[in-house]
């Protein structure tokens, strides 16, 4: 198979890579630009552990070829924190100790941070929906929905 | 395999119609992924359509909507106008997948999965939706009950694309709904399904009427029996029960993991019912 050669743009970097056609942008963000913070958990686009924004639009990087990503804006967990501060819903989510293995985590972050930019005041049950798409584990959900909550409040204020 | 994004409708059918092998249309991509994934379907030619001209946009004009190939159903729900005058179809595309499948997912796409159990495909037959397809021949239009043949087939010939989904205008005094029964409370595939269609005369009385059940044959079903029995109607508890009775003998399901048919058969009915109390209210009757 001859490889795609890919312009894109991540977490504001412009990003330039080769991959297969069938390659899924989940693969090419850990495999071949070293970005592992999106998690391959199903694989089929049920869990939401490489969940990342594409154009202002939350999608599974699983079910995204690299090769579509041309052109296009891809944010991911990398480009979540500024430098050494971390953003309110990471913070909030170590506070409220809304993790235990964490392979959940980086996509439950980047939901929420999409949740919350298209709706700042969400109420638990818009959370709960709108998180429906990740799935974690251990916690049970509770923790995580009161961080987001805790930090909607935050980043109202801010 | 070659991956390809035409900027041309002819562009995108002359590669599709002149690919030896398999090949495959990319818009969503929350179906042929997950088919590629478990090996289901090795295309050798993937063509994506979503840099073609206008496939991403919703267009409103005189005479109704058409809704791009490649709009996720996440753009149907905050189209305000497409809401208004479809509540029914845009509630059915809402319900595919979670936010992640949504970003992603089109009713087109929904459409040609085949799937009897597709949620926004009853809300389409319902809703009397056309697909407009452009292949080599040129370019038809068919109601959309017209593509999916049976489980995982269509009636598309090879080289052949569905451009958009075509909405009518609404007349006045309409409504539509869509509802469907799965077990959990949201993310998962419906077991039975149901949507209704309705146009009421200045009276209240249904004066047309489509009804339309998913995952209960091996496609959506429209079934004519039951907009018959609406109307002329004013939707009275005696009209209700006869609907859910005629859509209860209509379906021809299976027995699966999911729900026997004798199950089926009934929540057809009911939901049928529900549909058509929703849709009346909609088209402002009381």
């Amino acid at each position: 198979m001859a490889g795609v050669a890919v312009s894109t743009t991540i977490n504001g970097d412009s990003v330039e890579f080769l991959c297969q056609p069938d390659e899924t942008l989940l693969d090419v963000l850990r495999d071949r630009l070293g970005l592992t913070g999106a998690k391959e958990g199903c694989g089929t686009g049920d869990c939401g552990a490489c969940s990342v924004i594409l154009d202002d639009r939350l999608v599974c990087s699983c079910l995204v070829l690299g090769a579509e990503t041309e052109g296009r804006r891809v944010e991911t967990i990398e480009g979540m924190a500024h430098g050494d501060t971390l953003h309110p819903l990471q913070q909030k989510f170590l506070e409220h100790a809304a993790l235990q293995c964490g392979i959940c985590t980086p996509g439950f972050l980047i939901a929420a941070k999409d949740l919350l930019a298209k709706n700042p005041d969400p109420t638990e049950e818009e959370i709960r929906f709108g998180l429906a798409g990740n799935l974690c584990r251990c916690t049970g959900y509770d923790k995580i929905v009161r961080a987001v909550q805790d930090a909607a409040i935050v980043m109202k204020g801010a | 395999m070659r991956y390809i994004r035409p900027l041309s409708m002819e562009d995108a059918v002359g590669q599709l119609a002149g690919s030896s092998g398999t090949a495959a249309i990319l818009a969503g991509g929350s179906d042929l992924l997950v088919r590629m994934k478990g090996g289901f379907i090795e295309p050798d030619l993937i063509v994506d359509i979503k840099a073609i001209d206008g496939l991403s946009e919703i267009t409103e004009t005189g005479d109704g909507f058409s809704i791009g190939a490649a709009v996720p159903c996440a753009v149907l729900g905050e189209s305000a106008a497409l809401k208004k005058a479809w509540p029914g179809v845009v509630e059915a595309a809402k319900l595919i997948g979670s936010k992640q499948v949504q970003g992603r997912c089109t009713i087109t796409g929904n459409l040609c999965n085949a799937s009897p159990a597709a949620d926004s495909v009853p809300a389409l037959v319902a809703a009397g939706a056309r697909a407009s397809i452009v292949g080599p021949a040129g370019r038809r239009t068919i109601p959309v009950q017209g593509v999916p043949t049976g489980p995982g087939k269509t009636s598309l010939a090879k080289g052949e694309i569905i451009e958009a989904i075509l909405l009518d205008k609404r007349a006045p005094r309409s409504g539509d709904a869509y509802l469907r029964f799965i077990p959990r409370t949201e993310m998962d595939i419906a077991v039975v399904s149901a949507g209704v269609n309705l146009t009421l005369d200045e009276h209240g009385v249904v004066k047309s009427a489509r009804v339309a059940l998913g995952a209960v044959a091996a496609t959506v079903l429209l079934v004519e029996e039951a907009a018959q029995v609406l109307i002329g109607s004013r939707l009275d508890e005696a009209t209700l029960e006869r609907l859910a009775k005629v859509c209860a003998g209509a379906c021809r399901p299976i027995d699966d993991k999911r729900g026997t048919v004798e199950f089926r058969r009934k929540v057809a009915g009911v939901l049928a019912k529900r549909a058509a109390t929703t849709a009346y209210a909609r088209a402002g009757g009381k």
